[in-house]
């Protein structure tokens, strides 16, 4: 098998068992979706400041749901001594790590689906253009599950694996975060053209991150 | 016969889990196609040597070569060519059995039917499409046999393979035994279940407080039941 | 085991504590005040050494992690001078963040501007303490090494996208920056000389807290190497002799593997 085939092996797995246990529908978009509502109540939906901080508001939910994401992708793995078998299954570390983040960007992207309708009905936001929010929310989702899948496996095995990832992940993914909020402002501006550099800021972060989640997964997989 | 093959070949050996040193000083020679019985106390050191011959624990000290392998410089290298049935039978709960078994399969690139094979050969053919989060420990531990042979290992590490299986069970376990040593297969195996192991096995090794025990004279003879 | 000989080590010390007292004379009466921000100015010679320090001392994490992940230069020397630096950096990077507040405090009226420097060496405050929030937790010394030298460079990498990002999001949103540039202070004279000064000294400081912080680390790893000797030799002892030992052995760590 090939980089791509074992990659989609690992993925199709993933995605089965969240497809059997529904932990993206049943507890990951409901908490999408009550942290949206929480934001209104403590911002004081009259004013029309919802729909100004929209972007923001959108982004920092999709980075606390992916923290949750991160958990249940790497409990599947905890349990049953499945890390050891998945060690000794003969796939290539890298495609394990690009399964991995596949499966965490599909669910994202279906909580991002969700989300956004939230916004729009909720936060009385109107898309100015359409095509330049999802590029800029591809990207940007590539780029949090991967460095979510690399962070996850560096604490993997840690006792305090749920509190450490936190502390790791969010300072790394501020220039996503950045980049991915400016550009969804842009993006229901329609001032596309000032949305380029955020576009290019997404682009080298998933880069750099799917690169070094690459070439390090291995090592970081292994105990020695 | 020609000269035997070495299959695993450890030298003065360490290894630590958490800074606990579990393996003090293994020395061990296993040729290609032999059975062998791994005998010990609990705590001897049994699991941890079968994890460091798969190679998911590194040595800390020492010499370890598997399947002309150098671990220590690469604990991958063998690994398409070995299985581990450990405690506890790495599978997902949320997929059936033969959801988990194709699993492991594909991703050597091996061929389904051998997992099929297998489930029938361990008497899971009914259960294939049960969620392995429903079985008992006892179908549990015939899985992981069953996922073993699935990917046709050249060297088959079973870790106190008896433990909850019945009488029928360990009857098939014999048989799967006895099966791998007519491939010839390296067999290692680590149990209890001495007398019943002992009928199967080429010779025994002892471990103590993470130790191999000298090899008695006439090392190559299978070893002869004395008493437990 | 050491970075320095002894010798040169107290010179350093001492070099280090004449250079301090040095930078406070000079900083406190030897420059002139400045013409528009007065005496607070002088926490100048403060801030930006302290500053200087931080980068480097983060530069110096990224290197050795990187010299610690290349096989030919493996050692664990590389990793104690990562932990060692990133110590320091992070303990640097507060007190730049700590004067810096003190300092625009009298000069802009506020405590805190979401100026692109400012956001940006927060966030590099918050990688570092994350990396050694990673390296305080237990684990075999090669896999934490591995770990920690992985998320340093994922860190140091991290920095110039931070950067970037900070400044054109203070740019593009045409913010009135407070750093407004005619209240920047023209440094010449005895002020540059301090200034260099205090450069110095804190170079002189950095170096000698890493190398007694390196021998802090060296020391710890070999008491750890030593109690794991006494393991291994109390375990060894314990083979040949069956019966109640197996008992104790029952609850080592390794059933729960």
């Amino acid at each position: 098998m090939n980089l791509i085939q074992e990659a989609s092996l690992m993925a199709g797995k993933d995605l089965r068992i969240e497809a059997r246990s529904r932990v993206t529908i049943r507890q990951i978009i409901p908490f999408g979706l009550i942290t949206l509502v929480l934001f209104a109540f403590a911002l004081d939906p009259d004013r029309g400041i919802l729909a100004r901080v929209a972007p923001g508001l959108f982004w920092i939910t999709i980075l606390l749901a992916l923290l949750l994401a991160i958990s249940r992708a790497y409990s599947i793995e905890s349990a049953n001594g499945a890390s050891d078998a998945l060690r000794l299954s003969g796939l290539d570390p890298s495609a394990i790590f690009l399964g991995k983040a596949a499966a965490i960007a599909v669910e994202l992207a279906l909580l991002e689906v969700v989300l956004t309708v939230g916004v729009i009905v909720l936060f009385n936001v109107s898309v100015a253009s359409v095509g330049f929010l999802i590029l800029a929310a591809l990207v940007a989702t590539i780029g949090l599950a991967s460095i979510g899948t690399l962070y996850g496996v560096l604490a993997s095995g840690l006792r305090v694996r749920e509190t450490l990832v936190p502390v790791l992940l969010l300072p790394v993914a501020a220039p996503i975060l950045l980049g991915a909020t400016r550009a969804w402002e842009i993006g229901i501006d329609g001032s596309i053209s000032d949305g380029w550099p955020w576009i290019g800021i997404l682009f080298v972060s998933t880069l750099l991150f799917t690169a070094i989640g690459m070439l390090s997964f291995g090592s970081l997989l292994e105990e020695s | 016969m020609s000269l035997p093959v070495s299959s695993v070949s450890l030298r003065s050996v360490v290894c630590l889990i958490d800074r606990f040193p579990a393996l003090t000083d293994v020395n061990l020679e296993v040729s290609e196609g032999e059975v062998v019985l791994l005998s010990g106390g609990n705590g001897a050191g049994k699991t941890t040597l079968l994890r460091l011959i798969a190679g998911l624990v590194p040595a800390f000290s020492g010499e370890v070569i598997v399947l002309g392998k150098n671990l220590r410089i690469n604990c991958r290298a063998h690994r398409d060519e070995v299985a581990l049935v450990a405690h506890e039978t790495g599978c997902y709960d949320e997929l059936t059995v033969r959801e988990n078994l194709y699993f492991f399969t594909r991703s050597r690139s091996q061929p389904t039917s051998v997992a099929d094979d297998a489930l029938d050969q361990l008497g899971l053919g009914r259960l294939a499409d049960t969620l392995h989060g429903k079985l008992s420990a006892g179908q549990r531990r015939r899985l992981s046999i069953a996922k073993a042979l699935a990917v046709s290992p050249r060297l088959l590490l079973l870790d106190e393979p008896h433990a909850g299986l019945d009488a029928d069970g360990r009857e098939i376990l014999d048989e799967v035994l006895r099966d791998a040593a007519a491939k010839g297969r390296t067999v290692i195996l680590a149990s209890h279940e001495i007398d019943r192991s002992r009928a199967l096995a080429d010779r025994e090794i002892e471990l103590q407080s993470g130790k191999t025990l000298p090899v008695p004279a006439g090392e190559t003879e299978p070893v002869k039941p004395v008493e437990a | 085991m050491i970075l320095f000989k002894p010798a040169v080590r107290r010179a350093l010390g001492w070099a280090t504590i004449v250079a301090l007292i040095a930078l406070a004379l000079f900083g406190l009466w030897g420059a002139p005040p400045d013409s528009i921000q007065g005496d607070a100015q002088r926490l100048m010679y403060l801030h930006v050494p302290t500053a200087w320090v931080a980068y480097l001392a983060f530069m110096v994490t990224a290197v050795a992690s990187a010299l610690w992940l290349w096989p030919r230069t493996r050692a664990m020397v590389w990793d104690r001078v990562a932990g060692a630096s990133a110590e320091i950096g992070v303990l640097f990077t507060a007190l730049t963040l700590i004067l810096g507040s003190l300092w625009g405090r009298p000069v802009w009226g506020v405590w805190w501007a979401w100026d692109a420097r400012l956001v940006t060496t927060a966030v590099l405050f918050f990688l570092y303490v994350g990396y050694l929030a990673l390296r305080r937790v237990p684990a075999a010394p090669d896999a934490r090494a591995k770990r920690s030298a992985i998320a340093a460079l994922i860190a140091f990498a991290d920095v110039p996208i931070v950067h970037f990002s900070v400044e054109w999001w203070r740019t593009l949103h045409q913010q009135a920056s407070v750093f407004d540039p005619s209240l920047k202070a023209n440094i010449t004279g005895v002020m540059a000389l301090t200034l260099w000064l205090g450069a110095l000294a804190f170079t002189l400081l950095y170096v000698y807290l890493l190398d007694r912080r390196y021998r802090l680390a060296a020391l710890e790893e070999n008491m750890e190497e030593h109690e794991l000797a006494t393991a291994i030799a109390e375990r060894q002892a314990g083979a040949g002799t069956p019966g109640p030992a197996t008992m104790s052995r029952s609850i080592n760590p390794e059933l729960s593997q």
